[in-house]
């Protein structure tokens, strides 16, 4: 069962990609990409991971998406866009992209598929509980490893450094998306501010 | 239950799109969403791992990447309208003034 | 006492500083910088007659520490003894007639203080050199009085010719001034120390014992050093540039070029005597080539019509009788010349610049004639030190160069004695021909200016000078009498070796008389006549001076400058051209790679991903 729904959410999850990427109209590969996150979202809940899938829902299909969907709205000029996109992409001139893609992909698997064990399946939290509270009695205080509460101690605990980088990395990458989008004086010919600090305020949101 | 292999060759394909779109597509949107797709692939495969090995580590380096492409994200999109603006188009190709 | 040694080469320093830094008015200029030399010659003169009764005496000073590596330690330490006091009074006090001279000669020079700063200098350095206690300090000063020498002849620096003859000066005895410092270092090999004292008493106590270690090498030190001498006093290899150096003014001919630094070589000879003395056959080349020399410079001399050749030439050849004097072994009768020389040749140049001064810058000979009516008292100069020069008895140069001479027969040469008679003859035809020349005849151009009073008391006292400067100090003999004695056995000279070189020059003057004067001989000008005649090639040959400049353009500068040509594109640069090419091939190449389109860039990155992910599946 388990297996039948992981197989229909992967061959969804690629078509969306697939549409996304070759898509001609921006708003339509953002749907795709939407569909494609709520797909993986819905795969880490059949790994067992409750708390990935609501973060990529809410971080991935809600906020990124949000301000991809900003940015479109800003920038699409409707049809006339999609004609320019036309001229821009088309798959018969991206033969060597895809020959590239299809040969990563046979090398990836190729290297990964060798020093896999046998019996490596991906079985659901509860199955495996038993055998990793065995597992990491003696190790760690954390009775359920896969819980978010021995996530967040994990993180607070040993992970604490990466915590902080994290918060650097978005406070730059905030201070540095607001000086790039700003304004310059040459540049009058669209007006923008509000856009501009409405994007600045998702992506405060969207980092919190 | 769920063949390790099949996680693998979705995560890995997944990625290989997102490299077709980024190499093949010359909107910069559409290179920021391909960027989104091949992070996706990628973390497909830690929380994979996270569960394979039974710890929190793959987890952890999810919220990570997830933090990482958030801001890479805001950065790309600012240096979207930054680049819409100056051009009123967004193909890379024509934005060669750092050729060497 | 020291405190006065010490003052005596700081005062000419401090002085020049004071002039190239404050740069005052005209006055101001004459007063410091013929104060600072008066004064240094005026100490000099207190030490001679503090020291005048002692024959042998040792004064040091030391000025501070230089370096200090090792076991070398190297001071400004000033050494003076009885050789080094005679040149130090030869220099400060000539020094300051010379610039008391200058005051009168160069007043209308708009850059007079750049003068008198650069005269002051030399003579600064000129006397580090002869106090200096170690190799090294004297390599200073000798430094130093050929950077004067070049500023100095080069001081009219707007004529090209004028640089020329600097940059000539400079690079000849540059030549030199190499070989000396390898000889420097080469003693310190040797000796292990630098100290000029130290090193005369090692080489007295190899002297006395009778095994030579190390001959070789020391002979080879000496020929270094005594390269380095003669290319600062113009010794027949590298006496060229002398003649050319007469570019500079008059007061600088008289002081560098013929009083002064030219004899730095004898000095640094004279000063090493006990060194040379364990070199007996490079002693004896030193001879010789004071021999070649000393003709070369007598012959060329009697071709010249620019007075200040003549006496450049005269120069040349009168550090040659000096340089003989040091090769048979008598260092004291080299110094007696070097000072007898130094008074004579100062006043002959004195003169000569009064003269050309009198005359409207004109140097050529035959164009003067008839000058003892207008200008007597410098006809009476310019006698005296032609007779001083050419050694007519009871002048000062005839007691030096009779002495030299004796000492060569003492020495058992009487090759290089007869070298040195003919030597004598050649001086005293010449001295004798331009003094005729120039003030007998008739008047071919009338003077006009007045010698101006202090060129005249300048003349007065080296006229003095010259005549009764025959004194010999006893110190100076005391210094220098053991290798004297050790050289005469019981030799005594024949009548006619004693009369020869006295009754020579009356001779000859005689002679030149008849020749000159009576017209015997008309002189030939290279430009008249087209038939080239064996006389007039011979003229021509002496005067270039011996075609040396003409030697070297075809062995140094010919080859020099066809190995340039060859070499145009330089060949060491060749491996350096083709690193240049290939790495702009390597850039052409690898700049295609670079387009500037992110599209490609992500997809060489891939590219690069792949073929390592397959390089990896292949091992």
């Amino acid at each position: 069962m388990i297996e039948a729904i992981f197989m229909i959410t992967a061959i969804v999850c690629l078509i969306s990609a697939l549409l996304t990427v070759t898509a001609h109209n921006a708003v339509h590969a953002l749907l795709y990409l939407v569909t494609m996150m709520i797909a993986i979202a819905l795969i880490f809940f059949l790994f067992g991971s409750p708390f990935a899938a609501a973060l990529q829902i809410i971080v991935y299909a809600g906020a990124v998406m949000v301000l991809f969907v900003f940015v479109t709205m800003m920038l699409h000029q409707g049809e006339k866009s999609n004609l320019d996109e036309k001229a821009l992409f088309s798959l018969k001139n991206a033969k060597g992209p895809l020959l590239l893609a299809t040969i990563l992909i046979a090398e990836l698997l190729m290297i990964s598929v060798q020093p896999l064990e046998m019996n490596s399946s991906l079985v659901p939290l509860s199955a495996i509980s038993n055998e990793a509270e065995q597992d990491s009695a003696q190790r760690d205080n954390t009775s359920q490893p896969n819980s978010v509460k021995s996530l967040a101690i994990q993180l607070y605990g040993p992970y604490r450094l990466l915590v902080i980088i994290a918060a650097m990395l978005l406070l730059s990458a905030l201070i540095a998306a607001i000086h790039i989008a700003r304004k310059t004086p040459k540049h009058v010919d669209v007006d923008l501010s509000p856009e501009e600090t409405q994007l600045a305020n998702k992506q405060q949101k969207a980092n919190s | 239950m769920i063949e390790t292999l099949w996680v693998i060759i979705l995560s890995f394909s997944l990625f290989a799109i997102g490299i077709f779109g980024l190499i093949s597509r010359r909107n910069l949107l559409f290179i920021l969403l391909s960027l989104e797709i091949m992070l996706n692939g990628i973390i497909l495969l830690f929380v994979a791992a996270s569960n394979l090995h039974g710890n929190n580590d793959g987890q952890i380096m999810y919220l990570l990447v997830l933090t990482l492409a958030a801001s890479e994200v805001a950065v790309g999109l600012a240096l979207v309208i930054q680049i819409y603006r100056q051009q009123q188009n967004l193909d890379v190709d024509t934005l060669t003034k750092l050729r060497g | 006492m020291t405190i006065l040694l010490g003052l005596i080469p700081l005062l000419p320093l401090f002085s020049a500083c004071l002039l190239i830094f404050w740069q005052p008015k005209l006055l101001l200029t004459q007063i410091i910088a013929v104060g600072s030399i008066s004064l240094s010659a005026l100490l000099a003169l207190i030490l001679n007659v503090q020291l005048w009764d002692q024959a042998q005496f040792v004064l040091q000073v030391s000025l501070g520490q230089w370096l200090s590596i090792d076991n070398l330690s190297l001071g400004f330490t000033l050494y003076l003894d009885p050789l080094s006091l005679i040149m130090v009074t030869i220099i400060t006090c000539v020094g300051a007639l010379i610039h008391l001279y200058s005051a009168s000669y160069m007043k209308d020079d708009p850059d007079v203080c750049r003068f008198f700063a650069y005269l002051n200098l030399f003579v600064s350095a000129m006397l580090f050199l002869v106090l200096a206690d170690n190799l090294i300090l004297l390599y200073l000063g000798w430094e130093g009085v050929g950077l004067c020498s070049y500023l100095l002849i080069g001081f009219w620096y707007r004529e090209q010719k004028n640089s020329q003859a600097a940059n000539k000066a400079f690079i000849i005895t540059r030549i030199g001034d190499t070989a000396m410092l390898i000889g420097i270092i080469l003693l310190f090999y040797q000796f292990d120390t630098l100290n000029i004292q130290q090193i005369q008493l090692q080489s007295q106590q190899l002297l006395q014992m009778d095994e030579l270690p190390t001959t070789e090498i020391i002979s080879l030190c000496c020929l270094l050093l005594f390269a380095g001498a003669a290319g600062k006093s113009a010794q027949v290899p590298l006496q060229s540039w002398l003649p050319d150096a007469m570019a500079g003014p008059t007061p600088v001919s008289a002081l560098i070029h013929a009083a002064t630094m030219v004899t730095a070589g004898i000095y640094l000879v004279a000063r090493n005597m006990d060194l040379f003395q364990l070199a007996p056959d490079v002693l004896h080349f030193i001879a010789i080539i004071g021999v070649v020399t000393l003709i070369l410079g007598a012959t060329s001399a009697l071709a010249q019509s620019d007075l200040k050749r003549i006496l450049a030439y005269s120069t040349i050849s009168q550090l040659g009788y000096m340089f003989l004097a040091l090769g048979v072994g008598s260092a004291s009768a080299a110094v007696f010349h070097l000072m007898t020389h130094a008074f004579f040749k100062a006043l002959l140049f004195l003169s000569a610049g009064a003269l050309i001064y009198c005359m409207h810058h004109e140097q050529n000979i035959f164009k003067m004639g008839g000058l003892r009516k207008s200008q007597p008292l410098l006809a009476f100069s310019f006698g005296i030190g032609c007779a001083a020069l050419a050694s007519l008895p009871m002048t000062s140069g005839f007691f030096s160069k009779e002495l030299i001479l004796e000492q060569t027969l003492l020495a058992h040469q009487p090759l290089l004695w007869w070298g040195g008679v003919i030597g004598a003859f050649f001086t005293a035809l010449y001295s004798a021909k331009l003094f005729f020349i120039v003030f007998f005849g008739k008047l071919n151009q009338p003077s006009t200016h007045n010698t101006p009073t202090a060129m005249v008391i300048v003349l007065m006292i080296l006229m003095l000078l010259s005549l009764v400067g025959g004194v010999q100090p006893q110190g100076l003999f005391t210094h220098f009498s053991a290798p004297a004695d050790s050289a005469s056995p019981g030799h005594t000279l024949s009548l006619f070796q004693h009369w020869l070189p006295i009754l020579l020059p009356i001779f000859t003057v005689t002679l030149a008389w008849f020749m000159f004067i009576k017209g015997y001989f008309t002189p030939t000008t290279p430009s008249e006549g087209s038939s080239v005649s064996l006389k007039q090639k011979l003229h021509q040959f002496l005067l270039s001076g011996w075609d040396f400049d003409r030697l070297y353009r075809l062995i140094f500068i010919k080859p020099f400058k066809l190995v340039t040509e060859y070499n145009r594109r330089d060949i060491i640069d060749l491996a350096y051209r083709q690193l240049e090419t290939f790495s702009s091939l390597l850039y052409r190449q690898l700049n295609r790679f670079q387009t500037g389109q992110l599209r490609h860039y992500s997809a060489s990155l891939v590219i690069f991903c792949v073929l390592a992910i397959a390089w990896g599946l292949i091992q």
